[in-house]
């Protein structure tokens, strides 16, 4: 598993997207990458939009992040959130705490077969 | 900004001292049980009194072989608890076990056996039965595997909304059953998300507390019976046979696919609490999903069969449960199992308490024997984790024990009061000889709490087990014969009555009839001390078409139908409303049981009892006409409830108010919708201010107060 990260910068904001899974395997990796632009108060947007996967500890780690930018002043927003993820960002609790920024969908697209 | 020094300090035990099966390790913490990630690996600590040797297994998640097996060297035992750190781990990709080797001798109760891979006790996360339903591979040797896990949820300020025992309404339901049903419209059927869709429903039905049925690992798929009419595959749908105690069941989690039913759960607890609804949850430790001697290892028996189960002196399974075995609950160990279980539930996952399933096991000795003071219990009332937890016992078991007002209770204990759904369901049906035990049962039952108050008293109707409300007004006689045996699963004596016909019917008197006495109960269950269980789905009348007993049913039997909302607006508008009525009447939820006291604020008793003539109720075997007037320091209203069982009208004299209150219509069962009730406050004041005529088999709900001013001069 591998997670290959680019960086540029807009006007508005530094843009890391994120290729790959996110998972126990590299988010030990992303947040070493992350964290100096979140220390550095940085207005970060995280483009997902590339992002096969995100685990349990995946998602641990976006709110780490989002936690040590309540810290630093930094702003972290997601962008290219897929409706499986959403949809498990949302029944997991973890979309509480991101701003995204695609108008927000309802949560009523489709049916999950259980 | 520098790093504090808690941030970049490593720990000296953060590197391995040995190397075992290719990975480094080091001896590792004997306690907390369980795998816990720790700096740089996981920490697994197991426990087995027997065990001569223990082996860790560990599985890429998903792969039919081990990928490696890892005996704990000797140096790394503490007592009886096998403990190792294990570095170099994906922890998110593995999946582990225990092989157990050990004396295998049955008659001195061991079944040591390592060739099992054994599930690890307490393991807070487990695969393998990750979307409900799905066939699973047989022949894997290890289909319930352990995962490790993070317990970091974030709460963001969640507390537990505390809300007194006695202001509580209990809705009972499953996680799968109240919204798998097509027509729930939520975005994940069946799952906890769905259920959570499913909040502001509750909050408008009043309810502020649900309890799930069981919600621990359980194996959908363990049942091998078929509909004998369909051929169809039956399940065990209730989940009264845990796997794992303290892992969340994958298969309600819309994100069990992920691994994420934890969060999924735990985001749930966290939004009813928002709305300000807790959770109970069933749970169910009088016996396990392994069986007697022919049933599959999973963990307990491997690990310390003697430990875990009660075992007759031959080694074979005592069987209270009615199951196949029987947890040991009084053993020390085992208490503190199960004591580690519910600190888990509400710490990790902030549940408000627990019912428990056949708790009079609970209070049995390691022989089976009852105890005047069982331990577990005791310990259970007084720790210091679960001290403000809801903590109520089905106290009774398979096995004749039957101790309704009798449970240890140390000052914390509630029961399911089945003495009082016994008792209100023969008055419903027109028994005789009925009126003076209901009058107990409706003022808390005191012969059976005295000295507990009226929390101690879970009063319901109807429950999972058992009919439900509408085919408890529809049915004389269970009708399970879809669950393949023969109709003699369930039980026999529902006190139930038809009205007339079997069934469905288009009998429009019949019909009436039967909403009518839906709604006494609700009614009666409303106005009654004690804390009030509703089954979910009575309040749009749900049927199960007269099976009692539809632990197997994962269909449109079981399932709540989202339509019966619309269809059957005229019940739940009635439910909403005495919900609504009860939480606006303290005086019906006094914690001390009523004793007829005068009240000092209406110069009342507390409680009073009446017939057709007020002050002299007919406590006569034939009387099926009893009601009661209550009067509290809480409110200055006071609520007189007329119950009339019997099939003639009666008209009623009213007693007599007080300090320029007049009685007011809250609810009249017999008369048609919507002029059955009146919204609470709103109640309007009656036409003939001394008395009332009460319809046949019809319950009367009246307020006295004083006019608001709008009423006045009318």
């Amino acid at each position: 598993m591998t997670l290959a990260l680019s960086e540029r910068r807009t006007k508005a904001a530094t843009v890391v997207a994120l290729t790959g899974e996110i998972s126990s395997a590299t988010s030990g990796e992303l947040l070493e990458r992350l964290m100096p632009l979140v220390r550095a108060g940085k207005t970060i947007k995280i483009d997902l939009s590339s992002v096969g996967y995100i685990s349990s500890a995946g998602l641990r780690t976006l709110l780490v992040v989002y936690r040590e930018s309540q810290h630093s002043g930094a702003t972290v927003t997601l962008s290219g959130v897929g409706e499986e993820l959403r949809f498990v960002m949302s029944v997991t609790g973890f979309m509480d705490f991101f701003e995204t920024d695609e108008p927000a969908r309802s949560e009523q697209r489709r049916r999950v077969a259980t | 900004m520098t790093a504090t020094s808690l941030e970049t300090m490593r720990r000296i035990d953060a590197y391995p001292t040995h190397q075992v099966g290719g990975y480094g390790v080091r001896a590792g913490r004997p306690y907390p049980y369980g795998a816990w990630v720790v700096p740089g690996g996981v920490n697994f600590a197991v426990f087995s009194d027997e065990a001569t040797s223990m082996t860790l297994v560990l599985f890429e998640r998903g792969a039919a072989e081990p990928m490696a097996e890892l005996e704990f060297p000797a140096a790394f035992r503490t007592g009886c608890v096998f403990a190792m750190t294990v570095f170099g781990l994906d922890h998110e990709n593995i999946e582990y076990g225990y092989r157990a080797d050990g004396p295998f001798n049955p008659v001195s109760g061991h079944r040591f056996d390592p060739r099992q891979i054994l599930s690890d006790p307490y393991a807070r996360l487990i695969s393998g039965r990750d979307v409900w339903g799905t066939e699973p591979n047989w022949d894997d040797p290890y289909p319930y595997r352990s995962r490790v896990c993070l317990e970091d949820f974030d709460w963001s300020g969640d507390a537990p909304p505390g809300i007194p025992a006695e202001d509580l309404v209990i809705y009972e339901t499953h996680v799968r059953g109240f919204t798998r049903h097509p027509s729930s419209g939520v975005t994940a059927p069946g799952t906890f998300a769905g259920l959570r869709e499913k909040i502001p429903y509750l909050r408008d039905l009043g309810v502020n507390c649900i309890e799930l049925l069981p919600i621990f690992e359980f194996d959908e798929t363990d049942n091998p019976r078929t509909d004998p009419a369909t051929g169809r595959r039956l399940h065990d749908y209730w989940g009264y046979n845990t796997v794992s105690f303290f892992a969340p069941k994958a298969g309600y989690a819309a994100t069990g696919r992920y691994g994420m039913q934890g969060d999924e759960f735990r985001t749930l607890v966290k939004d009813l609490h928002a709305a300000g609804i807790e959770v109970i949850l069933d749970v169910v430790f009088n016996h396990t999903a392994e069986g007697n001697e022919q049933g599959p290892t999973i963990s307990f028996k491997g690990l310390g069969n003697s430990t875990y189960y009660m075992l007759t002196p031959e080694g074979y399974y005592f069987n209270f449960s009615g199951t196949g075995n029987t947890v040991n609950c009084n053993h020390p160990v085992v208490r503190q199992y199960v004591l580690d279980c519910l600190r888990h539930w509400v710490a990790d996952y902030h549940v408000d308490g627990f019912r428990f399933d056949l708790a009079a096991i609970l209070g049995r000795d390691l022989d089976g024997t009852p105890l005047p003071n069982p331990p577990l219990l005791e310990l259970l009332a007084h720790d210091p984790v679960l001290r403000h937890t809801k903590l109520i016992a089905e106290a009774w078991d398979a096995a004749g024990l039957y101790e309704v007002g009798s449970f240890p209770a140390y000052g914390r204990w509630a029961e399911w009061n089945g003495k009082y759904r016994d008792t209100v369901r023969r008055f419903l049906k027109g028994d005789s000889g009925v009126v003076g035990e209901l009058a107990t049962r409706v003022a808390g039952s005191p012969d059976l709490y005295a000295g507990r108050g009226t929390t101690a008293s879970i009063n319901f109707l109807t429950a999972h087990d058992g009919f439900t409300l509408a085919d408890m007004v529809s049915y004389n006689d269970k009708h399970n014969e879809a669950n393949g045996e023969n109709n003699n699963d369930g039980a026999n004596d529902n006190n139930s009555w038809n009205h007339g016909a079997e069934g469905p019917t288009d009998d429009p008197e019949i019909n009436a009839l039967r909403m009518r006495q839906m709604k006494n109960a609700m009614a009666i269950l409303l106005t009654s001390q004690g804390v009030p269980m509703i089954l979910a789905g009575d309040e749009v009348g749900r049927t199960q078409q007269g099976n009692n007993n539809t632990y197997c049913q994962d269909n449109e039997l079981s399932w709540m139908d989202w339509e019966s909302v619309r269809t059957n607006a005229e019940l739940l508008r009635f439910t909403r409303a005495m919900i609504a009525f009860r939480h606006a009447h303290p005086e019906l939820r006094t914690t001390q049981h009523p004793t007829g006291m005068q009240v000092p604020t209406t110069g009342l008793p507390d409680i009073s009892w009446h017939g057709e003539r007020a002050w002299d109720a007919d406590w006569s075997d034939e009387s099926r006409l009893l009601a009661v007037m209550r009067s509290g320091t809480g409110d200055e209203d006071v609520v007189y409830v007329a119950m009339n069982a019997h099939w003639d009208a009666h008209d009623l004299q009213l007693p007599g108010l007080p300090g320029g209150r007049t009685w007011h219509l809250f609810a009249d069962t017999g008369a048609a919708a919507p002029y059955d009730l009146h919204q609470p406050g709103a109640e309007t004041p009656l036409e003939n201010p001394g008395s009332y005529l009460i319809g046949p088999r019809s319950v009367v709900v009246l307020v006295g107060r004083e006019s608001a001013p709008h009423e006045q001069g009318t």
